[in-house]
């Protein structure tokens, strides 16, 4: 076994402890194991299934079910815009468009280098000053394509 | 000196921490003392960032404030300015409104228990501990309380059912999965004022008789996530959650879960399996969760504008809020104005305002400038309205009448330029990207919907009764709404504005 692997086993068994006595732990489980490795890495299932005591079938399927979750690593940067109604009023479409060409990737993608990935979101509850952003869980509103070349800028020095 | 500058994600998505960060600078520069609150949101979201001050004539606002203003307000020692715009209180949108719910958001520290008592906050649990649960429960049917989550479910009567199970564990589960577009209701009031949503919470605990609750919110919310997560260990702290309420009562506690980016999960069974650990499916009903919900046992599902509201309810009495609003829509409603707005935000007023009023008066009209085409009441889930339909009293009755519904009361207005064709298709492409995948209308329908669309685009009118077919289909064999409303906005959208439709055919054509 290489080394890294013992050492994510530790801290994922770690994680697996911390939420020992909760009722339903899985959802709050996996949200702990990406935000420490960034994604859910494949040898976690097996850990999470033993230790809650389900098949790691049904870990997959619950993986697999939820858009947040990843099964592989993201970007240095994770750009979410949002593509609900309340955005697309006040051209969040044009904005993607922008976002995409800017670059070079589609929704759910990383950039060559690994700065950034791009996903869509579907309302951040900031549909009044439209269109939405959230970059690294900061939010960002009436992003436009000025707003969103800076922010590329800042983000792919 | 107290200056406000609101913690509320659409401030600072406007530029708040900014502003905050200039304003110390600019205080330190000047060797002034300056305290610092991070009150909520006024909900006037085009002055945001909105800054206040005390004055002897209350709170002074001004705004929209970028960080480049910071240091002339100071010259000006918070007095004229070009962005100056008098006592907050006295703004026409705070003046019109009737702030039931959202009588403190905005106006208090969120995370100071002192000033959320200092506003009438635990008055109504303070009544409550003296109350049967019985009685509790009656208050809260009497309100004539109904659900504020898109359903219209008389509160009261959810609460009865699951007060009078037998089980050895009940559970309150709050919805704060708020996922429509145009909706911002509950994160605004768990930015702006948490306690209110964990007050409502604990008197739900004390009328059905459970010790346990937890809300289940959403990872697009970072903010308000960080906002409750402090408010309930403050609420453990001061004693308000914990083994006995304020000392008084029975236990109640509170647990903060994150769903995961399931549009689906807001629908309270798939909710139910997300919070056990399971995939957000929905499950079929009955059984109804207030008899076998989380763990199978009895539990009542609300949404967080409903158990916020109970507060005032039981502070104020039932008749009280029941004086308030229009048929069988009783007492107020925050009505959330999004999309392509001049004046967008949060306005709470009693049911029964005309649509018209609410999009040309309050709203102003379209940010834009141009014409309004379009309004989506209720979310993705919710009919698109046209001009012809502006005379609509808002209400849940009144929206049904209409082939529409209130939902969760989010407007979204779109001008001119909107193209319906394309609407009608984003609303089947979202359904088919959040179908839970349980029943086949919805899972297949949505993609044909799609394909449909397409086809009506590219010129061929034949698709059009297909469209309607579809949506018949889905409608009547979908388990949840997700299935079964879509055909609202597309139906909407085909119905009322044919030559988005059709023009795409002759379009196509030539
Ligand atoms: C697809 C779908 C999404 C829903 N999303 C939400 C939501 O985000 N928040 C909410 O409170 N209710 C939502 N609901 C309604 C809930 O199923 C349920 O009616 C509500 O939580 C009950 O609380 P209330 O009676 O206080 O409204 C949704 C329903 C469906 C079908
Ligand atoms: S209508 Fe769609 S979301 Fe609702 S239960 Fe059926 S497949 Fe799931
Ligand atoms: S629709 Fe984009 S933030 Fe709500
Ligand atoms: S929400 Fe009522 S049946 Fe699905």
């Amino acid at each position: 076994m290489m080394p890294g692997i013992a050492d994510s086993a530790e801290q994922i068994g770690e994680i697996l402890r911390a939420h020992d006595g909760l009722e339903g732990p899985l959802i709050p489980v996996l949200h702990a194991v990406q935000a420490a490795f960034g994604y859910i890495p494949g040898d976690a299932l097996p850990l999470i299934a033993q230790h809650l005591n389900v098949s790691r079938a049904e870990v997959h399927g619950v993986i697999s079910f939820y858009h947040d979750f990843r099964e592989e690593p993201a970007g240095r940067h994770i750009l979410k815009l949002c593509r609900a109604e309340a955005c697309q009023a006040m051209g969040a479409d044009r904005v993607a468009a922008h976002a995409r060409d800017a670059l070079g990737i589609g929704w759910h993608q990383t950039t060559p280098d690994g700065s950034v990935t791009l996903e869509p979101v579907f309302c951040l509850g900031l549909c009044a000053c439209a269109p939405a952003a959230l970059v690294d869980g900061r939010v960002l509103g009436r992003v436009d394509e000025a707003r969103l070349d800076a922010l590329i800028a800042e983000v792919r020095p | 000196m107290r200056i406000y500058v609101p913690r509320d994600s659409a401030a600072k998505a406007l530029g708040a921490e900014e502003v905050v960060a200039a304003v110390r600078a600019e205080a330190l520069r000047r060797g002034l003392e300056v305290t610092v609150v991070r009150n909520g949101s006024r909900g006037m979201v085009w002055l945001e960032p909105l800054l206040e001050v005390d004055s002897e004539a209350g709170r002074i606002a001004f705004g929209p404030v970028g960080p480049g203003d910071v240091a002339g307000l100071f010259d000006a020692g918070f007095g004229s300015h070009a962005k100056a715009l008098g006592p907050t209180e006295d703004l026409p949108w705070m003046k019109a409104q009737t702030r039931l719910t959202f009588a403190r958001c905005g106006v208090i520290d969120p995370l100071s228990l002192d000033d959320f008592q200092a506003h009438g906050g635990l008055a109504g649990l303070r009544r409550a501990l003296g109350m049967t649960p019985d009685a509790i429960v009656a208050e809260v049917t009497d309100s004539g309380l109904r659900g504020r989550g898109g359903a219209g479910f008389p509160t009261g009567i959810k609460w009865k059912t699951v007060a009078g199970a037998t089980a050895d564990r009940k559970y309150i589960v709050c919805n704060a999965d708020e996922g429509d577009s145009g909706t911002f209701a509950d994160r605004m009031i768990m930015e702006g004022d948490p306690f209110t949503l964990i007050e409502g919470m604990v008197i739900a605990g004390l009328g059905v008789g459970a010790d346990k609750g937890f809300i289940y919110s959403r990872s697009e919310y970072p903010d308000a996530n960080a906002v409750l997560a402090e408010a309930i260990r403050l609420a453990r702290a001061f004693g308000l959650l914990g083994a006995s309420v304020l000392g008084l009562g029975p236990a109640f506690d509170i647990e903060l879960r994150i769903g995961a980016g399931a549009y689906v999960c807001g629908e309270e069974t798939a909710l139910l399996n997300s919070l056990e650990g399971k995939r957000g499916v929905v499950r079929a009903k009955p059984p109804l969760p207030a008899l076998e919900g989380f763990m199978g046992k009895p539990t009542v599902v609300n949404n967080v504008i409903s158990l916020a509201t109970v507060p005032v309810i039981l502070e104020r009495g039932a008749s009280f809020y029941r004086d308030f609003g229009l048929g069988r829509s009783r007492g107020t409603i925050p009505l959330q104005i999004a999309g392509n707005v001049r004046r967008g935000g949060l306005f709470e007023t009693a049911f029964g305002m005309s649509l018209g009023a609410i999009v040309d008066d309050l709203a102003g009209g379209t940010a834009t400038g141009r014409p309004v085409k379009a309004v989506q009441v209720g979310g993705p889930l919710g009919a698109y309205f046209p001009r012809a339909l502006f005379d609509t009293p808002f209400g849940y009755e009144e929206y049904a009448q209409k082939g529409g519904l209130i939902g969760h009361a989010g407007i979204v207005v779109f001008d001119d330029s909107a193209d319906m064709l394309a609407q009608a298709r984003f609303a089947m492409e979202f359904c088919a990207i959040e179908s839970c995948g349980k029943c086949t209308p919805c899972r297949i329908g949505a993609v044909r919907g799609v394909e449909t669309v397409d086809r009506i685009a590219r010129g061929d009118a034949a698709a059009i009764p297909l469209l309607t077919d579809l949506c018949e289909t889905m409608k009547a064999g979908s388990l949840c709404a997700l299935g079964g409303f879509t055909p609202y906005p597309v139906m909407s959208a085909l119905t009322h504005f044919p030559d988005d439709f059709h023009r795409s055919a002759k379009e196509a054509a030539e």
